[in-house]
C-alpha cells in the first residue's frame, strides 16, 4: 500500500516564494536609503574617535585606523572652550536639564486640565478660547520674540531660568492643548456623566478618572516637549543669559569658535553627547513618537 | 398617586434648535416609565435634563416633591445607567460600585455593606475584584446597575442600557430589570428606541417625536387605541395596515370604491359629515379562512408573499389596492398564489382623521 498525496493540488499553508526578484527591489531599495540616512552619523562616530593627525589625512569615510581615542570625547564634555570658559558641555547640559524638566512638566500640566476644560466643562466662549489657541499655533515664533523678551523683562525675570522656562510653557499651549483636547474627546461622554452622577467635581474627575485612562497621550505630550525644549536654539539664546546657556548654545559655540585649531573630532563628539537625549528618546519611544506626530499631524 | 418626578413645561434648546418643547410629565412613585422614541426625538436628552446632566432653557424639575431645577446630579437622588455602561475602566468591579459612596465620604464599613447587597443582588460576588476589561456585556451593565443601586435612590435613568447587548443577552436582561423592579419598587425612567422592550417593561410608556410626548398611556392602550397616525405606525411590528379613504358617517369608503362598513367602532367623537381618514387594522386582527366570513368585512385576496416567523407566519396580500400583511398561525398551509378569505372586524382598528392625523 502506498500512501501518495497529490502535491501540486492546494492544500494547508500557502507555500512562501522566497527570493523573487520583486523583493529584492524592495529590500535594495530599503538598504540604500537606510545608508544614505546611516552615513553621517557613520561619519560622526568615526571621526570622533580619530586622532586630529589622521583626519588631516582626508579619508573621512575610513574607519580609525592608526588609533581609537575617547579623548575628543572626554574634552567635549569637560574642558572645550564655549566661548569664554572652558568647562565643556557639561554645564551646559546640565542648564538644559534645568530648563527642559520643569518646562515640560508645567507645560504637560497646564495643557492637559486646559484640554480636559474645554472638552468637559464647556463655558461661555470656550469655543472662542480654542480657536485663538489654534491660532496662535500658526504665529511664528519669530514674530513672538520681542514682545516676549518685553513681557520677560516687565516681569523682571529676563535672562534666568525662569523667563526660558516661561517662555516653552506658553508656546508649548496650543499643540499640546490641541492634543489633549482631541484624546478627551475621543474618551466615551458618559464616562464623564457617570462620574458626575456619582457625585465627583471637577478635580477629581480629572484626577481620578480621567488622567489614569490618558497614560498614553501623557507619553506623548512629554516625549514632544522633551525634544522640542532639548533641541530649541533660538529661546535658550534670547531669555536665558549667558549663565544659563542650553547646551545647543554651548555646542553652537565650541563648534564655531573661530581661534586656534579646529577640532574636528571634539566637535563631533560634542555634537553627538547633545543630540543623545532627543535620540534616546526617540529610540525607547518609537511607538509613541510616531503616535505623536500623527496626533500633531491633525493641526495641518 | 404621588408623583416621584414631575417635569413641568420644561423646553431646552441648542443654539435656536429646539430639542423639547413645553414638556410636562408626571411620573408616580414606584412607576416604571418608558421613553419610546426614534432616535433624535429628545428622549435621551429629557432624561439628561432630569439627571441634571444638562441644564434646562425653561420650566421646573421637581423630584421626591424638591424642586431639583438647579440642582446637582449628585443631589437630586437619581442614579443613572448608560448605554455604553460608563464604567471605570481601570477600578475593579468593587471600586466601580463605591466610588460614588467614597465621594460623598461614607464610612467604610456602610460602603461595604451596600457594595455586599448590590453584589448579592446583581449576582456579582464572583466578579468582585475584576477589572471592566474582563467581564461580559451582560456583566458590565449589571455592574452599572449596580453602581445606581448602592446609592440607595429614589429615582433609577436607564439611557438605553441594553441596545449595546445580542439580542439573547438583551431579553435575559430585560427580565433582570424586570424583577429588580418589582423587587425595589423604585421609579424607574427608561429610555429606548425598542419597541418590545417598551411594551415589556412599561406600567406607561411615552411615546415622543420632535421633543413632543406624542401619547402617554398603558402599554395595552398605546398598541390598541393610538391617538395619532405616528404612534400607530411607530408601534407594532410588521407596521399597522393602513388603508386611505373617506368616513362618511359609519361608512368607510377606501379610495379604490371598496366599502368597509365601520358602524361597530367606539368614535371618541360621534361621526359627523364626510372627511378623508385612514382605517388602520393590526396584522394579528386580521383572520382567515371560515372565521373571516363571520366579519363585519371580509374579501377574498391572492396571497402574493409568505414569511414564515418560526412563531407565526406572515402573509402579504392587497386588500382594495393597497398592500396588507397579516398573521397566521404557523401550521396553517398557507401558499403564494393561494386565494383566500379574510376579514376583520373595524372595532379592532383605528381610524384617523386624514388631515389632523388624530385619532377619531
Amino acid at each position: 500500500m502506498t500512501n501518495i498525496t497529490a502535491v501540486d493540488e492546494p492544500s494547508g499553508p500557502r507555500p512562501s516564494k522566497g527570493f523573487n526578484p520583486k523583493r529584492i527591489v524592495i529590500y535594495g531599495i530599503i538598504i540604500v536609503a537606510a545608508m544614505y540616512y546611516l552615513l553621517p552619523l557613520y561619519v560622526m562616530i568615526t571621526t570622533s574617535l580619530k586622532g586630529l593627525p589622521e583626519i588631516r589625512v582626508g579619508n573621512i569615510f575610513a574607519p580609525p585606523l592608526e588609533i581609537i581615542t575617547i579623548e575628543p570625547w572626554v574634552k567635549a564634555w569637560t574642558s572645550a572652550c564655549t566661548g569664554l570658559t572652558c568647562e565643556g558641555l557639561a554645564p551646559g547640559f546640565w542648564n538644559s536639564v534645568k530648563i527642559t524638566v520643569p518646562s515640560t512638566i508645567i507645560s504637560v500640566l497646564v495643557a492637559a486640565v486646559s484640554g480636559y476644560a474645554l472638552v468637559n466643562w464647556r463655558f461661555k466662549g470656550s469655543e472662542f478660547f480654542f480657536t485663538c489657541l489654534l491660532l496662535g499655533s500658526f504665529i511664528p515664533y519669530q514674530v513672538m520674540l520681542y514682545p516676549m523678551v518685553m513681557i520677560t523683562a516687565q516681569l523682571k525675570i529676563f535672562g534666568t531660568l525662569w523667563a526660558v522656562i516661561l517662555v516653552h510653557t506658553v508656546f508649548g499651549m496650543p499643540i499640546l492643548v490641541l492634543l489633549f483636547r482631541n484624546y478627551f474627546a475621543s474618551l466615551p461622554q458618559e464616562l464623564f456623566k457617570a462620574a458626575r452622577v456619582d457625585g465627583a467635581g471637577f478635580w477629581r474627575i480629572f484626577i481620578q478618572i480621567m488622567v489614569p485612562m490618558s497614560l498614553p497621550i501623557f507619553a506623548v505630550a512629554i516625549i514632544l516637549q522633551v525634544t522640542g525644549i532639548w533641541n530649541d536654539f533660538l529661546f535658550g539664546v534670547v531669555f536665558a543669559g549667558t549663565q544659563n546657556y542650553p547646551m545647543t548654545v554651548q555646542l553652537n559655540n565650541i563648534v564655531n569658535s573661530t581661534q586656534g585649531v579646529r577640532e574636528y573630532n571634539v566637535n563631533m563628539a560634542a555634537t553627538i553627547l547633545t543630540a543623545a537625549v532627543p535620540l534616546l528618546v526617540y529610540f525607547v519611544s518609537g511607538k509613541w513618537f510616531v503616535r505623536g506626530i500623527a496626533a500633531g499631524a491633525v493641526k495641518g | 398617586m404621588q408623583s416621584s418626578v414631575s417635569i413641568k413645561d420644561v423646553s431646552l434648546n441648542f443654539g435656536s434648535v429646539p430639542v423639547l418643547q413645553h414638556l410636562d410629565l408626571e411620573v408616580g412613585q414606584g412607576e416604571f416609565i418608558v421613553l419610546l422614541g426614534p432616535s433624535g426625538c429628545g428622549k435621551s436628552t429629557l432624561l439628561n435634563c432630569i439627571a441634571g446632566l444638562l441644564d434646562v432653557s425653561g420650566g421646573q424639575i421637581f423630584i421626591g416633591g424638591k424642586n431639583v431645577t438647579w440642582a446637582e446630579p449628585k443631589d437630586r437622588g437619581i442614579g443613572m445607567v448608560f448605554q455604553s455602561y460608563a464604567l471605570y475602566p481601570q477600578m475593579t468591579v468593587e471600586r466601580n460600585l463605591s466610588f460614588g459612596l467614597r465621594v460623598a465620604g461614607m464610612p467604610k464599613d456602610e460602603i461595604n455593606k451596600r457594595v455586599k447587597r448590590a453584589a448579592e443582588i446583581l449576582q456579582l460576588e464572583p466578579f468582585l475584584q475584576r477589572k471592566p476589561a474582563n467581564l461580559s456585556g451582560g456583566q458590565r451593565q449589571r455592574v452599572a446597575i449596580g453602581r445606581a443601586l448602592v446609592r440607595d435612590v429614589d429615582v433609577f435613568l436607564f439611557d438605553e442600557p441594553l441596545s449595546n447587548l445580542d439580542a439573547k443577552l438583551r431579553s435575559d436582561l430585560r427580565v433582570e430589570i424586570k424583577r429588580l423592579h418589582q423587587r425595589l419598587k423604585n421609579t424607574m425612567i427608561y429610555v429606548t428606541h425598542d419597541q418590545i422592550e417598551a411594551l415589556t417593561l412599561a406600567d406607561r410608556i411615552a411615546v415622543m417625536k420632535n421633543g413632543i410626548i406624542q401619547q402617554l398611556a398603558d402599554p395595552h392602550t398605546i398598541y390598541n387605541k393610538p391617538v395619532n397616525l405616528y404612534v400607530a405606525g411607530f408601534i407594532g411590528s410588521p407596521q399597522m395596515n393602513m388603508l386611505e379613504g373617506t368616513l362618511n358617517g359609519t361608512t368607510f369608503t377606501t379610495d379604490d370604491g371598496t366599502v368597509i362598513p365601520v358602524g361597530n367602532y367606539a368614535f371618541t367623537a360621534p361621526a359627523t359629515g364626510s372627511a378623508k381618514a385612514v382605517l388602520g387594522v393590526r396584522p394579528e386582527h386580521i383572520v382567515m379562512g371560515e372565521e373571516a366570513a363571520s366579519m363585519p368585512y371580509s374579501t377574498d385576496v391572492e396571497i402574493e408573499i409568505v414569511e414564515p416567523m418560526g412563531s407565526d407566519t406572515l402573509a402579504w396580500t392587497k386588500i382594495a389596492g393597497k398592500p396588507v400583511t397579516f398573521r397566521c398561525d404557523s401550521d396553517v398551509v398557507i401558499s403564494t398564489g393561494q386565494k383566500v378569505r379574510v376579514g376583520f372586524d373595524p372595532a379592532r382598528g383605528s381610524i384617523f382623521n386624514a388631515e389632523t392625523t388624530n385619532r377619531l
